[in-house]
């Protein structure tokens, strides 16, 4: 059923679930969950968060928006899409994850402030550079948040130059314009969706 | 029916109009009256004479009100316009019948799943259903009288499966007195009943329940038992099936056969007994499959059998005291004659091995719930001991898991009905035997007929831990101490809100319900549907769960889809007392909508032969030209589309009819204020 | 020859660089043919999708451009890196099922004069065309220096296999393309439950805690079952086992020693190339001692750990299930 439908006759605002399901590429099932805890089963870093992937489903259900955005619990997910294929109802969790990140960076209510920052600086080389730059995002989170373990990470830093592992400077790519005129223009029409 | 109500007056048929106002579901977007004025006035000149509306027509009232239009007013035709043909076609069929007129001269167009139920436009709705019912009169005008095939019922039944549902058919139908060929695959009747060790949820031993009905089947003098054997072919129709059934051979003499047990018990091959031990116990290559076996006749297993592979051995035959060991039978091909058919073939399993993050197959003390069963029977590998794979050690903690293959896209979408109450079963049997813990690992707890609820209560009072959440990973992968040499069950325990590791001794899985794999090969020998799952397919799912839509042809049991065993008893009777109630009428009417070959157009070339769903078309080699068995043929029509030459017309379906009902929707048309008439998109 | 496109992503070009050398030092032997993409950019990894999601896509999208502009007999792009192949996929993927975000991608490409057709690339990882199109019996026949002897714990990590919507691998949990290509190289692979458990990504760098454990639960998996050294095909898991083992060991109170090296370096060992041609040495946890067991020479400063030999119980009892070739041991 298409949710554009739904709201065009009945003129109501429409639920989180369904803001959230509608920011996710595809179609993502978020409205299928049964609540059978496979995904939280399965989670890597379940321990560390503060939600398990479907207590935070439930939340979104319940429409707790705030709790949702500022629980840590998407900035603990690594990825390894084991919810996603193992989930009974094809929910595309790893998919929802993201889309609750992006969201929380736009609506800046994130609790892990080292994650977003990390991601955010991580963006910010790719956008000057077109590639990342180990060396300068390392540096920056380093010195902003955890100065006191600069040596010891320097150590490593400087295992990973000996070992020529690491560049000095950023590479560029050659035609940065082209994909620079590219995210910016994905920038606005994000802009104008949001 | 009287001759002259079939003949037409004045070179014109009477036709009878009856506009349905359904209640509001009609009538509240077609304007009733205003068709039936306008059939009346209009379609005059195509034969009506007489033009109501009403309420609802099939009730007895409205039925009474065509009766009588037909003998009062001479009607030779009846247009029903109503609700879908599905529903009440046979009810105004037989309201003519009864007044007199063959009920093949009426027809029920829809003017509601096809207009009132599509749309809200009822300016649009009025004009399509005047549409409608002028295209049914120009049809009906075409209609010719038919009269129903009336086939003979042989009085014996062929029941397919000698699990509980199909010994259940069998004995009904026997103990009224008729012939039953009951045809099992495997060496012993009793199905997957018989390798159970309790039942839930009275904890009977199903082995004592069962075995008295399978005792009572090998002794019944009206049931020919045909086991190790199969059905290979199904040819005719409803009341005369001929059935070939292939006896594989036993390689023992049953005539001379005491079912003394010597031979099994020097048999000096053993295997692992993949079937009856589901894999964790042995047999030997001659052998039956549980000692209470009916028959109780052993078979030998050529393909394992070291006299078969190499030619040695025979010890069988020289220390058999009644020399009933005879390498040299041969199969035999039987060929019955049924009037019923009752397909009651149960179920497989789900393969656990599938899901690899659950460890069957590579961690050792992971189990099936089919495993599990055999280690609790008393005859089984383990004496009924619950022990761990090494066949010695008790485990002293235990984690049952519901829904494996089941309720899971990835796998199987459907829920497999008895796993959470066969998952309790264990779960009690695991406490009485072993005082081990138990973990019941659940998505919901599905315990919903009678007496299930109160079992769940049981358990929980015999202190089985119960954790809400659906398992991750069964792994031996430790990461935490207490972990180290047991398996550790990883889940969300859903409830409590965090993810727990528990360690357990063992894991027993509890598989889902699968059709069995041989299903698609089944649908086309007996000629049934089954759905995209493969569970065959009922007539209705709601009101008609033991028949097919093959006359005939009935289903008991698991084989229509996950159920306990109190369903499939009580499916095996009803399917029993169908096959009855049509013996006992003796003879069947079909309905004589059938394709019909004409034989002067019929050029030989034969592409309608391999079309027919039905089997129902022969080809006369001598004539070169084909015929169409009406008995068997289900008016299906695709033979009708495919002959080039249009020889082949389908009664009740004929061009004639199809043209002149595309005549009469076409004949009328409606401008709507002159602009073009847009669908309303749904 | 087998032509393909080539991305080799940015971790490629420098912290990975072994897995480069080591790639452009057999593909001549593996008959694949290998041609960048031109002036491709980064895809984002896991971060950029954290913080935008169609501007990530059409980062990406800005790399399926090029590709489709630059095929010419093949329209197939291969990467080296799990997230890397991922996230080309993803998009690729998504371009094709989702209208709408199909629109807006080509919208944002447009701005920057590029267009992508939805379809017209098949986007690859390195150990599938390895496996699949090269094939077992081809490289079996360039092997002159068997693995015997080496135990490996085969690490696929997660992108690789999941969420596969190609299908390429067969099971999401339990794959077995790497496992083949091993013991085809001569090498004891052992049945290691974790092989796609995840390295914990990019958490090395944000959350140490959570990265160490889950590197934890791999490096002493691999140990348990008595690998000499762990494979893997993705640049972000060689990193975090290997730069970062040193520090999980001083976090947990371990001290493990297991090599990491990637599937490329192991089948260019068996097709007899000197080590340091295939990059290796540029390990943080040295790989050469484990490698000493097939005739790698150990450099003198480098400590070759001894380790006690598991007894291994035999089998007695009730039969075990048993599994199909495919399923794996």
């Amino acid at each position: 059923m298409s949710a554009l439908l739904i709201e065009e006759t009945t003129k109501a605002p429409i639920s989180y679930m369904e803001e959230v399901s509608r920011a996710t590429p595809g179609n993502c099932r978020l409205e299928m969950c049964i609540q059978c805890g496979t995904c939280g089963g399965s989670c890597p870093s379940a321990d560390d968060m503060d939600h398990t992937p479907r207590q935070l489903f439930a939340m979104i259900r319940a429409d707790m928006r705030d709790a949702v955005l500022a629980s840590n619990t998407p900035w603990n997910c690594v990825s390894c899409y084991y919810c996603t294929v193992r989930c009974p109802q094809e929910i595309h969790i790893t998919d929802i994850m993201y889309t609750l990140k992006s969201m929380a960076v736009a609506a800046g209510q994130y609790k892990e402030t080292l994650d977003a920052d990390f991601s955010r600086s991580f963006v910010g080389y790719v956008d000057e550079y077109g590639r990342s730059f180990e060396l300068g995002l390392a540096t920056r989170m380093y010195l902003r948040h955890s100065p006191l373990s600069i040596r010891k990470t320097a150590s490593m830093g400087l295992g990973m130059l000996t070992r020529d592992r690491l560049d000095f400077s950023p590479t560029k790519i050659k035609n940065l314009d082209q994909l620079q005129a590219v995210l910016n223009r994905a920038d606005e029409i994000e802009e104008t969706r949001a | 029916m009287s001759k002259e109500q079939n003949q037409p007056q004045n070179d014109k048929e009477r036709v009878g109009v009856y506009i349905c106002h359904c209640g509001s579901n009609i009538a509240g977007v077609v304007d009733v009256e205003d068709v039936a004025v306008w059939a009346k006035e209009e379609l005059a000149d195509e034969g009506v004479v007489v033009s109501r509306d009403y309420k609802f027509m099939c009730s007895s009232l409205g039925q009474e009100m065509i009766e009588n239009d037909i003998k009062e007013q001479g009607l030779t035709r009846v247009v029903v316009a109503a609700c879908s043909p599905h529903l009440h076609e046979q009810t105004f069929r037989t309201a003519c019948g009864r007044a007199g007129l063959n009920p093949y001269l009426s027809e029920l167009v829809s003017i509601r799943e096809q207009v009132s139920w599509v749309t809200t436009d009822k300016q649009m709705a009025t004009e399509k259903a005047k549409a409608m019912v002028a295209g049914g009169v120009e049809r009906v005008i075409e209609n010719e009288p038919l009269e129903p095939l009336r086939v003979p019922i042989h009085p014996a039944t062929l029941v397919v499966g000698g699990g509980i549902a199909g010994i259940q058919a069998a004995l009904e139908i026997a103990d009224a007195g008729n012939q039953v060929y009951l045809v099992e695959r495997e060496p012993s009747i009793g199905g997957h009943m018989a390798q159970f060790d309790k039942t839930f949820p009275t904890l009977d031993c199903a082995a004592c329940i069962l075995t008295p009905r399978m005792v009572s089947v090998g002794e019944h003098p009206n049931i020919e038992l045909l086991t190790w054997s199969e059905v290979e072919r199904v040819d005719g129709y409803v009341g005369n099936f001929s059935v070939t059934v292939r006896k594989r051979p036993r390689y023992i003499d049953v005539d001379l056969c005491t079912g003394c047990g010597i031979c099994w018990e020097k048999c000096p091959k053993k295997v692992i007994d993949e079937v009856f031990e589901e894999g964790i116990g042995y047999r030997t290559a001659v052998y039956t499959p549980f000692p209470q076996a009916v028959p109780k006749y052993p078979v030998i297993d050529a393909e394992t059998c070291i006299y078969f592979q190499n030619g040695k051995c025979r010890a069988c035959e020289k220390l058999c005291p009644t020399g009933a060991i005879k390498f040299d039978q041969e199969e035999e091909i039987l060929l019955l004659d049924v009037g019923n058919i009752i397909i009651a073939t149960g179920f497989e399993t789900f393969d656990a091995r599938r899901i690899p993050e659950y460890g069957y197959g590579r961690l050792a003390n992971v189990f099936t719930s089919v495993e599990f069963e055999r280690m609790c029977n008393a005859a089984g590998p383990t004496e009924g001991e619950i022990v761990l794979r090494d066949g010695v050690t008790k485990p002293e903690s235990v984690g049952i898991v519901h829904c494996v293959g089941s309720r899971d896209r990835n796998y199987n979408n459907y829920c497999s009905v008895i796993c959470c109450m066969s998952s309790l079963k264990f779960a009690h049997l695991v406490k009485e035997r072993t005082g081990a813990e138990v973990y019941n690992f659940y998505i919901d707890m599905r315990t919903a007929y009678k007496d299930y609820d109160e079992f769940y209560q049981r358990v929980m009072e015999e202190g089985v831990l119960f954790v809400r959440g659906r398992v991750a990973e069964i792994t031996d992968a430790t990461r935490n101490p207490g972990e180290e040499g047991k398996l550790v069950i990883q889940v969300e325990d859903t409830l409590a809100g965090r993810q727990r590791r528990i360690p357990v001794d063992m894991a027993v899985l509890a598989v889902g319900l699968q059709p069995r794999s041989d299903t698609k090969e089944l649908t086309k020998k007996f000629g049934i549907s089954c759905s995209a799952a493969g569970w065959i397919t009922e007539k209705h799912p709601k009101l008609d769960p033991v028949a097919t839509m093959t006359e005939g042809i009935f289903i008991a049991g698991a084989v229509q889809g996950p159920k306990d065993i109190p369903t499939s008893v009580a499916q095996g009777a009803a399917a029993a007392a169908r096959v009855l109630s049509r013996i006992s009428m003796g003879e069947i009417s079909l309905e004589p909508v059938r394709a019909t070959v004409d034989e002067a157009k019929c050029s030989g070339c034969r592409i309608c032969n391999n079309l027919c769903p039905f089997n129902a078309i022969i080809f006369h080699e001598d004539r070169m030209v084909t015929e169409i068995n009406h008995a068997l043929c289900q008016g299906c029509g695709t033979c009708v589309a495919a002959c080039p030459a249009g020889a082949i017309s389908g009664t009740g379906f004929s061009n004639e009819q199809i043209m002149a009902q595309i005549d009469g929707l076409l004949a009328f048309s409606f401008p709507q204020n002159g602009d073009l008439v847009e669908m309303v998109p749904v | 020859m087998n032509k393909y496109l080539f991305y080799p992503g940015c971790s490629m070009q420098k912290n990975a660089s072994s897995y480069l050398d080591s790639l452009m030092a057999i593909r001549a032997d593996l008959g694949i043919g290998l041609e960048e993409i031109e002036d491709w950019n980064c895809c984002g990894a896991t971060e950029y999708w954290s913080v935008h999601q169609l501007k990530a896509h059409a980062l990406v999208g800005r790399n399926l451009a090029l590709a489709e502009k630059q095929t010419n007999g093949t329209n197939t792009v291969v990467a080296g890196c799990s997230a890397c192949y991922l996230n080309l996929a993803k998009t690729a993927n998504y371009m094709k099922d989702d209208k709408v975000l199909r629109d807006r991608i080509e919208d944002a490409l447009a701005a920057g004069g590029l267009h992508y057709t939805p379809g017209s690339l098949e986007i690859r990882h390195l150990l599938d065309i390895v496996y699949n199109d090269v094939g077992l019996e081809t490289i079996k026949s360039k092997v002159v220096r068997p693995l015997t002897g080496l135990r490996i714990a085969p690490y696929y990590g997660c992108m690789i296999v999941r969420p596969d919507k190609d299908n390429r691998y067969g099971n999401p949990e339990y794959p077995m393309a790497l496992d083949y290509l091993l013991e085809a190289l001569g090498a004891k692979v052992i049945d290691f439950p974790q092989k796609t458990h995840c390295c914990s990504g990019h958490m090395t760098q944000i959350s140490p805690d959570v990265a160490y454990e889950l590197m934890h639960r791999l490096i002493s998996g691999a140990d348990r079952y008595e690998a000499d050294m762990m494979v893997t095909l993705c640049p972000m898991c060689q990193l975090n086992l290997d730069a970062y083992q040193g520090d999980m060991n001083d976090y947990m109170g371990t001290d493990y020693q297991m090599p990491c090296l990637y599937f490329t370096q192991l089948i260019g060992l068996a097709f007899g190339y000197a080590p340091a041609e295939l990059g290796i040495g540029k390990e943080f946890v040295d790989a050469r001692p484990a490698l000493a067991k097939i005739g790698v020479e150990v450099p003198e400063d480098v400590e070759v750990q001894k380790r006690k030999p598991r007894r291994r119980k035999k089998e007695e009892g009730l039969p075990m299930p048993r599994m199909g070739e495919e399923d794996g041991r």
